[in-house]
């Protein structure tokens, strides 16, 4: 961003910019040299800031209507479903906007992991990520307790139990977040609170994820160094962003069928009823995004020791770019780790599913298994793989391939060659 | 750095930052501390409950600052039960004697000790209680049995006011 050279046309232009550099940023956002193969699978950034954009306005005008108090919660929720114009539309997108942003949220966590995007010289973006994640959870989680139904109140208690783990100190962590001896109206307007600032401090890092995207910019499908501006790159607009748009329009199908259609198929029943601190539900689950660290934490049979092993399972993806060793970015060019990375998927989502069983027989030894499996590939394989994997060779620029004719990106997609060359 | 000497100026820096350090405890402290229990909650310390319609085997739930009491009226051979229990087989040991002092009333707070749901009256592989969120099972006596609850459920503080009423708190 500093090299940036940029005068103004109007002589307006000109004296606003000498005193706030406004235009220059714009410009440097235009003109933000792209690598040109960037796949749909680089269009979650833009989806991401739509959700991120669509909760905080959904959100505002919710709070609007809604009363954060324990007696009336429940209540204001039903009035903003029946009585507020446009109220159940404008709930209903909110409600089911969490679960399209951990969507977008997860493909795009995913889509790192296959290009190794979180390597150097990129791991600060990454690790502003991860916190931009565990901000996600955090505000999904107290979002879930506002309606004050059943689901809200015993996930509210069995989340902030989870603090009672930690030996000394636990009962007065969670008395203290509670604001009393369970949960109850202290809680739910503190959590009212720390959900509406919430969003802002993730917008305020995802400024500061793109910052730290601009300056090695962006990583590409085939994980190499680009030149730039240089062949191998396309200005932001229009290219970058008339892709976005085509993309962020599909996914607002899928969002649009989500509320129109089925608006509730992503919540529980039980969140219908108002809260009662006299009795627990037969069967509480999460919400589906949180459900494989759910598993992981109830596949530890002790709970001090499933408290740390849902945590560390989070933290874990932080110390991902030294626990790779490789030097090469793509799994294109890493045939194991290809194939690992597909198992790492397959793992975490039978985690997701056995997570939303009852803890018990068959499901409880897959749980364990597949929780042995996540620390496994992260804490073993991944390490090891780095020096024994024998990589594909990389093209020296995106466009060699095309122009020059190498070999190398026809040995990928070929298949018959890709054996000669194990 | 060990060859310089101390100053008046290294002195004023120690001496500023000592000062400010506890300034900015003193401003952060209530602003932490005002997420503690307040006095109105605190006011609410204890209940007194009825229980002279409670019959032999029933169980009733009273609220208890925000949290459920079960006060489980037990039957002779539901005692004989607990008392049976050797203390070897018990994951956090304590003598049934020692959690209802009347052994026909067992008044504990209602809430798992694993992540605080409340488990369900005659449920589970030992005749008491059951955990739906985690699978908890918990004997007649409220002790954990098996499950992931790390300890017994709690017995409150609690006093027969006469003999139909139990003030608890």
């Amino acid at each position: 961003m500093s090299d940036h050279e940029y005068t103004p046309k109007s002589n307006f232009g000109k004296w606003f910019n000498d005193r706030l550099p406004l235009l220059t940023l714009a410009n440097h956002l235009t003109d933000y040299p792209t690598p040109k193969n960037l796949n749909y699978w680089w269009t979650f950034g833009g989806i991401l800031t739509f959700c991120l954009v669509t909760q905080i306005v959904t959100g505002l005008v919710l709070a609007m209507h809604y009363i954060a108090h324990a007696d009336m919660a429940f209540d204001s929720v039903e009035h903003i479903m029946r009585d507020v114009n446009y109220g159940w539309l404008i709930r209903y997108i909110h409600a089911n906007g969490a679960s399209m942003f951990f969507l977008a949220v997860y493909i795009h966590i995913f889509r790192s992991l296959f290009y190794g995007s979180y390597k150097a010289p990129r791991e600060i973006i990454w690790i502003i990520g991860i916190i931009i994640y565990l901000l996600m959870m955090a505000a999904a989680f107290m979002g879930y307790v506002l309606p004050w139904g059943q689901m809200s109140f015993w996930g509210a208690t069995v989340i902030t139990n989870l603090f009672s783990a930690i030996p000394l100190v636990g009962e007065g962590i969670v008395t203290w977040l509670w604001g009393g001896y369970s949960v109850d109206n202290p809680t739910l307007t503190r959590f009212f609170t720390l959900h509406y600032l919430i969003p802002f401090l993730i917008l305020g890092l995802v400024v500061l994820h793109i910052w730290a995207l601009h300056v090695p910019g962006n990583n590409n499908p085939i994980g190499i160094d680009v030149k730039k501006p240089s062949k191998d790159t396309v200005p932001f607009h229009p290219y970058i962003v008339i892709k976005d748009a085509f993309a962020l329009l599909m996914f607002m199908i899928v969002f649009a069928f989500f509320v129109f259609y089925t608006p509730n198929i992503l919540g529980h029943a039980d969140n219908y009823i108002e809260a009662n601190p006299l009795v627990t539900p037969a069967h509480i689950v999460p919400e589906w995004y949180l459900l494989p660290f759910y598993a992981i934490l109830r596949s530890v049979p002790d709970k001090l020791l499933g408290v740390i092993a849902m945590l560390s399972a989070i933290f874990i993806l932080a110390a991902l770019p030294w626990l790779d060793t490789s030097k090469i970015r793509s799994a294109v060019f890493r045939p194991i780790y290809r194939q690992f990375y597909w198992i790492l998927v397959a793992d975490v989502l039978i985690l997701g599913y056995v997570g939303a069983m009852p803890a018990e027989g068959l499901y409880l030894l897959i749980a364990r298994v597949a929780t042995a499996y996540y620390f496994l590939h992260f804490l073993v394989i991944l390490p090891i793989l780095g020096f024994k994997e024998r990589t594909l060779p990389i093209p020296l620029s995106i466009t060699e391939p095309v122009l020059g004719g190498s070999s190398n990106l026809a040995a990928v997609r070929d298949d018959s060659r890709l054996e000669k060359l194990k | 750095m060990s060859e310089k000497k101390t100053e008046r100026r290294d002195f004023l820096f120690t001496a500023t930052a000592a000062v400010g350090a506890v300034g900015v405890g003193a401003t952060v402290w209530p602003m932490i501390d005002q997420m503690n229990p307040d006095a109105s909650v605190k006011a609410l310390a204890s209940t007194e409950v009825d229980v002279s319609s409670v019959n032999p085997g029933k169980t009733i739930t009273v609220l208890w600052r925000g949290k459920p009491v079960f006060i489980r009226r037990r039957t002779q051979d539901e005692i004989n039960e607990a008392k049976a229990v050797k203390l070897e087989d018990l994951k956090h040991p304590e003598k049934d004697e020692d959690r209802a002092k009347n052994p026909e009333w067992l008044v504990m707070l209602g809430v798992c000790t694993h992540l605080g749901c409340v488990p369900l009256d005659q449920k589970g592989d030992y005749n008491g209680w059951f955990c739906p969120c985690h699978g908890s099972h918990y004997d007649i006596s409220g002790r954990i049995r098996k499950g992931p609850a790390p300890t017994n459920m709690e017995i409150p503080k609690y006093e027969f006011v006469n003999a139909n009423t139990i003030k608890i708190g």
